[in-house]
């Protein structure tokens, strides 16, 4: 039981790294009905940077992470200013090929820039740090990342519904055109979108990286977990995003536990594609996703 | 003309290509002479070239029957998919399945020692019936939908290859025999017809056979009425399905259509590596072949193949002239870097400014010589033609409709098999 709980502990601080990247993803998708297949690069250089200016430049963690956020931020909205804004109204195939492009220079960039062996990761606590509730440990990084988490969720439901940027934001979601003639700057919460997205995909990134202890050129495919993580919850989801990101976290994690227990017939590896089976049965039976709309692929 | 862009003209619009329909091939003296190049230039290299040459291009040219299929695929019929690996594997194990050499001890991989004629169709089969057997539920989805789901195939594909070690050998991987034709064997000289060939041509003239036959299946059902009705899919399926066009048909036809030769080209791979590992059919192989088919050419036969060359041929250049040092691991610059920034830079550019690809590049810098026919030549089409554009163009909202009738054969060809419905 001991066993079990830790496992449920350590899939919900899992699963809240999916729910940010995840975030990331579906801001994105809801304000410009674009994925962003480049996310896991944005989220590949920041933790670089950060970890970069841990190590190298020996800056204080708390003053690495905004670097870190600032320069994916910067990328991201460079490249919606330059590169997709001229690609509104061009069909989803084009969109996604030309995230993929930048997709591959960013992690190009980084081999370029760090090589491709594994560097440790910038971490502000020890790893065996945190305390023990009957019999089961709570690791600092794990309860810090839940904790960001659940701040960032409330602040960002604040945002949405109670800020001017927020519902601006929402109304484009709602209808581009009708924002529009409201008097919204369109671009701008294109810009926002961007620029919210990198900078809530590094933190996830950041988070992983404290919890995994090191970090290679393949870290930005913790990005491609998150694909079943918003499709079960819903592309056009915010919430969605979230509660999908936890389930994916959780049976991922579950499965990785008990995976020495399964029939040998299962071999291994099994947990690595967990999200992708869960994504593809839901798919199946509910292509919007848990909390998406129905109208999402309608033409 | 086609090949302008004017400031009116719907976004749509410059997504096609701009020869919609392409030409025969052999349909003028200029495109006998470009045949006559061809085949003298490859008479050249086969002559002339070393072994190393020998083995760039090779790689190459399996690498451009991939890209034919993910071509026929995303770039004719419009479905985005990201699970070429995924299939190319399913060929390569299958191949090595069949083809390889029976067990020596109880932990080797399963090999049953068949010859080249049998696991080069049967790698493609097997692809094309998974592919069956996939298509109708991932099909059912649309745009991002797709493309996610088939990456989550190439990760299920990879946790399979990694676990089924009876046929793939484990993380570590299984090696492949060298193909033999009779008493032939690939990996030695032999001499057809007097002449005595290296390995290296050998093994050139097999894979040269396939990509021809492949292209030339591609470029001619480009050209059929299933051709068309894959274009209009792409370009607007509720438009294709008024049209009559059965989208599940067209989409399921592309997908295992593409899957066999993406099984034939995983088998060619695998013959002529003679090893493979399961990492090999990963995700960033399937994004070279985006790359390639964006760089090279959406929805064009030549373009698949100059994309191929560009993204797997150029890395083997620069190593060959040894410009760039060699990677160590450590960063820095090495040609598969520069390969990489490259391409990436180059899906953007293009994506940009020139959606057709180089091959688009090259179309609109030629001048204007035999052309297919479009809008503006096939006037002679018939006023019905002419005009129903016209009252499409004024429609306003039915632009793709104008797409269409540019696949209505000209008069000086025509077939009477499809494109009529069009008009």
């Amino acid at each position: 039981m001991a066993y079990f709980l830790q496992l449920v502990f350590a899939g919900a601080a899992q699963g809240c790294i999916y729910a940010l990247i995840g975030l990331g993803f579906s801001i994105i998708f809801k304000a410009s009905q674009v994925i962003n297949f480049a996310q896991g690069e944005l989220l590949l250089v920041g933790t670089y940077v950060v970890a970069s200016a841990v190590l190298n430049w020996h800056l204080p963690f708390l003053l690495a992470l905004p670097l870190g956020l600032l320069v994916t931020i910067v990328i991201g909205l460079v490249f919606e200013r330059l590169v997709l804004r001229r690609m509104i109204g061009r069909p989803p195939f084009t969109v996604l090929m030309i995230t993929i492009g930048l997709d591959i220079i960013l992690r190009t960039l980084v081999i370029v820039g760090w090589g491709s062996r594994t560097i440790p990761a910038a971490t502000p606590f020890s790893v065996t740090s945190g305390f023990n509730v009957a019999s089961v440990h709570l690791g600092s990084s794990d309860l810090w990342t839940i904790g960001v988490t659940i701040v960032l969720c409330i602040a960002l439901y604040y945002f949405f519904r109670h800020t001017r940027y927020g519902l601006a934001m929402r109304a484009t979601a709602l209808d581009q055109e009708a924002a529009l003639a409201m008097g919204i700057d369109v671009r701008n919460v294109y810009a926002l979108a961007w620029g919210l997205a990198a900078a809530i995909t590094t933190l996830g990134g950041v988070l992983l990286a404290i919890d995994s202890l090191a970090i290679d050129p393949n870290f930005g495919n913790a990005a491609l977990v998150a694909f079943p993580a918003i499709i079960l919850g819903g592309l056009d989801s915010v919430s969605g995003a979230v509660v999908g990101g936890v389930i994916i976290g959780l049976t991922s994690v579950l499965t990785a536990g008990y995976e020495s227990r399964l029939p040998a017939v299962v071999g291994t590896g099994l947990h690595e594609v967990t999200p992708y089976l869960i994504m593809i049965l839901i798919l199946m039976i509910r292509p919007y996703g848990l909390f998406g709309s129905r109208k999402v692929e309608r033409v | 003309m086609i090949a302008t862009r004017e400031p009116g003209r719907s976004r749509l619009r410059q997504e096609l290509p701009r020869e919609a329909e392409p030409p025969r091939l052999l349909g003028s003296l200029a495109r006998w002479l470009w045949l006559g190049v061809g085949v003298l230039a490859l008479l050249l290299f086969f002559s002339l070239a070393s072994d190393d040459w020998f083995t760039i291009v090779n790689y190459c040219l399996i690498a451009a029957i991939a890209t034919l299929a993910l071509n026929l695929l995303s770039g004719y019929t419009g479905q985005i998919s990201l699970g070429l690996a995924f299939f190319m594997g399913l060929g390569g194990y299958t191949a090595a399945l069949l083809g390889g050499n029976p067990p020596a001890g109880p932990l080797d991989p399963w090999g049953l020692g068949l010859p080249v004629f049998i696991w080069l169709p049967a790698a493609g089969l097997v692809a094309a019936l998974v592919g069956a057997l996939i298509g109708p539920s991932a099909l059912r989805l649309r745009g991002f939908y797709l493309g996610i789901v088939t990456l989550a195939l190439v990760f299920i594909g990879n946790y399979l290859f990694r676990n089924l070690s009876f046929i793939t050998g484990g993380p570590q991987g299984r090696n492949f025999p060298v193909p033999a034709f009779g008493g032939f064997s690939l990996d030695q000289q032999n001499s057809i017809l007097g002449v005595a060939l290296t390995s290296g041509q050998q093994y050139f003239l097999l894979i040269l056979v396939v990509l021809l036959l492949s292209a030339l299946f591609v470029y001619n059902l480009s050209r059929s009425r299933v051709g068309r009705a894959m274009r209009a899919v792409r370009d607007h399926e509720v438009g294709a399905a008024i049209m009559g066009v059965n989208l599940f048909e067209v989409k399921m036809g592309a997908f295992v259509l593409s899957s066999f030769l993406a099984g034939v080209a995983g088998a060619l791979y695998v013959s002529y590596a003679r090893y493979v590992i399961p990492d090999y059919w990963s995700l960033s192989l399937s994004i070279q072949f985006v790359a390639a088919i964006i760089i090279g050419g959406i929805a064009d036969v030549w373009g698949s193949i100059l994309g191929a060359a560009f993204v797997f041929a150029l890395p083997q250049v620069i190593d060959y002239f040894s410009l760039l040092p060699p990677s160590t691991g450590g960063g820095g610059l090495s040609s598969g870097d520069l390969n990489a920034l490259l391409y990436g830079l180059l899906i953007i550019v293009f994506l940009l400014f020139e959606p057709g690809g180089v091959i688009g590049l090259v179309r609109r810098l030629r001048p204007a010589g035999p052309r297919p026919q479009t809008l503006g030549t096939s006037a002679g089409a018939g006023a019905g033609a002419g005009a129903g554009a016209e009252t499409a163009k004024e429609g306003g909202e039915s632009i793709e409709v104008v797409d269409l009738q540019q696949h209505v054969p000209g008069p000086g060809e025509e077939r009477g098999s499809g494109g009529t419905g069009a008009s």
